[in-house]
């Protein structure tokens, strides 16, 4: 495992579209090969050696490298979009799309991230250790295929429009949650462990959501059926389980109608 | 006053019956010259290339309302998927539904230089206007969407032919369209009670008039003004299995009808997209194709011609003024769906749809639209045409050419399917041994369209005094590529495409834009004092919009090139 060091500079004066910044990006270089990689600021196109300081140099192949990223970062997005292997490790906060459409690898924020956090995640493991903003795990705008894989955890508070048509993956929020979990949901699992205003599981066809807390406003598209003891993230507690959202199409399986589930802990 | 010649080339030019000889191209003043005329200016050396006209499309979709709904409906068409500012081009968005400045480039790339927008709804023709404008270096006209019209389902139903040209010659220059669109006729209007019309002969509610009395008589409004276009059809009961029956049913429509026309076209009925007419079976279960009944009836018919709206199994939106249609569509989907209703004139819904190469249904389309193609007879009548968006996107055209010209492209396509084996089962595909050349290229993709839309006199050829729109492409046809993928690689990127004189592409890459320009039929046939009365009680009692505001005006079209016909019926 090789370890590239880049240090921001944190002299732009508009954000940053860092989407270069993966271990699939860096793999085989030199800092100074690293250096010559593209990033656009606004329309203009630059280079990375323009905007961090480099020090060290990548593995031979994504999975061998470790990128660590420096300084201030806050207007800084896109980090680790697309990677599939490799670690990246944000020491400090930044922007929004941090790894957005991963496909595996380990991306590590030791700070806050503004939002579209991990949207269309198809594999590998992202976790944020303060906040994030809205879109956490959904799909882009305007797309109905969302998040298919991996895991998503943020050890902090979340905003609204969490796992939008979350088809497989997981989803884990320790804070609370304001509105729109899992609307559109396809499949997958969201687990909140602090509270949620309202609008949980809007139009879902199929998945489970785990609420610790309270959910202040439950959708009326939401049925109480009994329940359960299901294990969780490590622990096993007790739920009332909901089946919804009635007012959506459901598909059969083996002759049994398949909804979405909420699952609020007792 | 620029002088150009193109050296060397080997020409396919099928309105002057050249078929890939070595001939040089003069140009002088943005037309067409005899080389011999040209002393002075650029030289171009074509040896070695394949020379054509500028391409001509008959139907697509790029400019209006719908198409700006599609656009606004799908970012996501738009990620990673847009060209950042280049040199000489603006920033280009979109892939299914590209932008308008990505429209003009992309068919540049192509060798394209005019374009038909298949379905203007007439209340919003400001609008496709403003959109020809904005979409750089094409040609462009537009149809106005009759086909569940009440000034027209009226008449037509009074069999008042005079009447319905009086007001067919005062819509064409209301919203500066070309010729009459009729899309599932009578069916857009009944879904406004629930309805739909799936064959030709199921009553309009209200309107008490069939899709059949409306197409005949369009037809004969059409022949009665003489106009440069004929009638453009979709019909009934599009893309269900069994379409097949209903088609022949409407295609029978022009039996014995002649055309009476001064631009040269042949055919009083033009069927759109016929790939989604053409179906056999009764269920998604058993669905097949009906090509070889198609076009066993389509070869032996003089008067009508078509364009194939050929699957190209990518992901792209569907867009149509058949409104219930959409409707159906989305519920077979799932996905996002948008629909509107244009108030006295016609509909429209959007839908995004996933032609998957593992479905069978979607093999089973691809397959039909390759095989009317290579059934077809007359390569002058067969247009080459994907319905953009709707069967995939225009920027298909270089791989729909690869499938024609090589049976190699089709079979290791066809039998890298999941359910190869049942689409063979459903299909003749696997038997056709038939690859196009390019004459016929040409004449599916400039000379053919440009004759039946009835520009054949400026577009679609390279006969001294037409437009000097000129594609170049990388290929010899004395050597041709032995892989398959150099002829959609040469096809994508023209090698020159020059535009009014103007060289705008060269090795696939923009270099100039021009002035791009709005082709639109001046029927002179007048108003009468009932037509005029009746325009105006509608306007009164039933469009939100006064009559005064509803004509384009002059300004609003963007250098316009009028066709003037005067009715020879009159
Ligand atoms: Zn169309």
């Amino acid at each position: 495992m090789s370890t590239v060091t880049i240090t921001s500079k944190g002299a732009h004066e508009l954000y940053l579209e860092a989407y270069n910044v993966t271990p699939d990006a860096f793999a085989g270089k030199t800092a100074a090969e690293i250096a010559e990689i593209e990033c656009h600021e606004g329309n203009y196109k630059g280079t990375l050696g323009e905007y961090f300081d480099i020090a060290g140099s990548a593995g031979a192949t994504a999975e061998e490298t470790t990128i660590i990223v420096n300084g201030d970062c806050k207007k800084i997005k896109r980090i680790g979009q697309k990677m599939s292997a490799g670690n990246v490790i944000v020491e400090g906060d930044c922007d929004m799309y941090i790894g957005g459409w991963m496909q595996g690898g380990k991306l590590l924020v030791k700070g806050n991230v503004d939002s579209f956090c991990g949207i269309a995640m198809a594999g590998g493991e992202l976790t944020v250790e303060g906040s994030a903003q809205n879109h956490v795990g959904s799909a882009y705008r305007g797309d109905w295929r969302g998040m298919t894989g991996g895991v998503l955890r943020v050890k902090g508070s979340v905003g609204n429009d969490i796992g939008t048509f979350i088809n497989g993956g997981t989803i884990i929020i320790e804070g609370d949650a304001f509105i729109h979990v899992s609307t559109h949901g396809e499949g997958g699992t969201i687990i909140v462990k602090g509270n949620v205003e309202g609008r949980v599981g809007g139009q879902m066809v199929k998945g489970d959501v785990y609420v610790y807390g309270d959910i202040k406003y439950m959708m009326p598209g939401f049925k109480y059926v009994d329940e359960v003891e299901a294990e969780v993230d490590g622990e096993t507690a007790k739920f009332a389980h909901y089946i919804g959202d009635l007012g959506e199409r459901h598909p059969k399986r083996k002759g049994q109608i398949v909804y979405g589930n909420i699952y609020k802990k007792l | 006053m620029s002088e150009m010649i193109i050296k060397n080339g080997f020409v396919f030019d099928p309105l002057a019956g050249i078929k890939g000889e070595k001939k040089d191209i003069g140009i002088k003043d943005g037309k067409i010259v005899d080389a011999s005329e040209v002393k002075k200016g650029k030289e171009i050396d074509a040896s070695g290339k394949t020379v054509m006209a500028g391409g001509v499309d008959i139907h697509t979709h790029v400019v209006g309302p719908k198409v700006n709904v599609g656009r606004l409906m799908r970012p996501e068409d738009k990620l990673f998927r847009s060209r950042t500012k280049e040199r000489n081009t603006r920033m280009q968005m979109g892939f299914a539904v590209p932008s308008t400045y990505a429209t003009g480039y992309a068919y540049a790339r192509m060798g394209y230089a005019y374009v038909n927008e298949a379905a203007m709804p007439p209340l919003h023709s400001p609008h496709v206007h403003e959109e020809i404008r904005d979409t750089p270096i094409l040609d462009i006209s537009a149809m106005p969407v009759m086909g569940n019209n009440w000034f027209q389902m009226e008449y037509l139903k009074q069999g008042e032919i005079e009447n319905n040209a009086a007001y067919t010659a005062w819509l064409l220059r209301a919203t500066k369209g070309i010729g009459i669109k009729c899309v599932n006729p009578g069916g857009t209007e009944a879904w406004g009670w629930g309805m739909n019309c799936l064959t030709i002969h199921d009553p309009v509610p209200y309107f008490d008039i069939t899709p059949a009395e409306i197409v005949k008589g369009q037809i004969q409004t059409n022949e009665f003004l003489g106009l440069p276009h004929s009638l453009h059809v979709h019909g009934n009961n599009l893309g269900n299995p069994g379409s097949a029956e209903t088609t022949l049913d409407t295609l029978k429509l022009a039996e014995g009808i002649t055309t009476n026309n001064k631009f040269g076209r042949e055919q009083v009925l033009h069927n759109t997209h016929l790939q989604f007419h053409s179906y056999g079976g009764t269920g998604w279960g058993d669905f097949e194709s009906a090509s070889q009944k198609m076009m066993d009836y389509v070869n032996k018919q003089k008067n009508i011609s078509f364009d194939v709206g050929f699957v190209t199994l990518d992901e792209t939106t569907t867009m149509t003024a058949d409104g219930p249609f959409e409707y159906h569509l989305n519920h077979l989907n799932h996905l996002k769906w948008a629909n509107v209703d244009v108030e006295l004139e016609t509909a429209a819904g959007v839908v995004p749809f996933v032609y998957d190469k593992n479905s069978k249904v979607c093999d089973i389309q691809w397959a039909i639209g390759l095989e009317l193609a290579l059934l077809a007879k007359d390569h002058m009548k067969c247009h080459l045409t994907t319905d953009h968006p709707n069967a995939g996107p225009f920027t298909r055209y270089p791989r729909v050419i690869k499938w024609l010209m090589s049976k190699q492209a089709r079979d290791e396509l066809l039998h890298s399917f999941k359910y190869a084996d049942k689409v063979i089962d459903a299909t003749i595909i696997e038997s056709m041994d038939r690859e196009l050349d390019l004459y016929e290229i040409a004449q599916m993709t400039r000379a053919g369209t440009a004759k039946c839309l009835g520009i054949s006199n400026m577009y679609g050829g390279l006969t001294p005094g037409m437009n000097a729109n000129v594609a170049i492409y990388d290929l010899n046809p004395e050597d041709m590529p032995k892989d398959p993928e150099m002829i959609e690689s040469a096809f994508s990127r023209a090698a020159y495409m020059i535009k009014d004189g103007v060289v705008v592409v060269e090795n696939g890459d923009v270099i100039a834009t021009t002035p791009r320009k709005t082709i639109w039929t001046d029927a002179k046939y007048p108003l009468n004092e009932l037509v005029e009365r009746d325009i105006r009680e509608k306007f009164l009692k039933y469009y939100t919009v006064e009559l005064e505001n509803y004509m384009v005006f002059d300004d609003h079209v963007y250098n316009t090139v009028p066709l003037e016909v005067e009715s020879p019926a009159a």
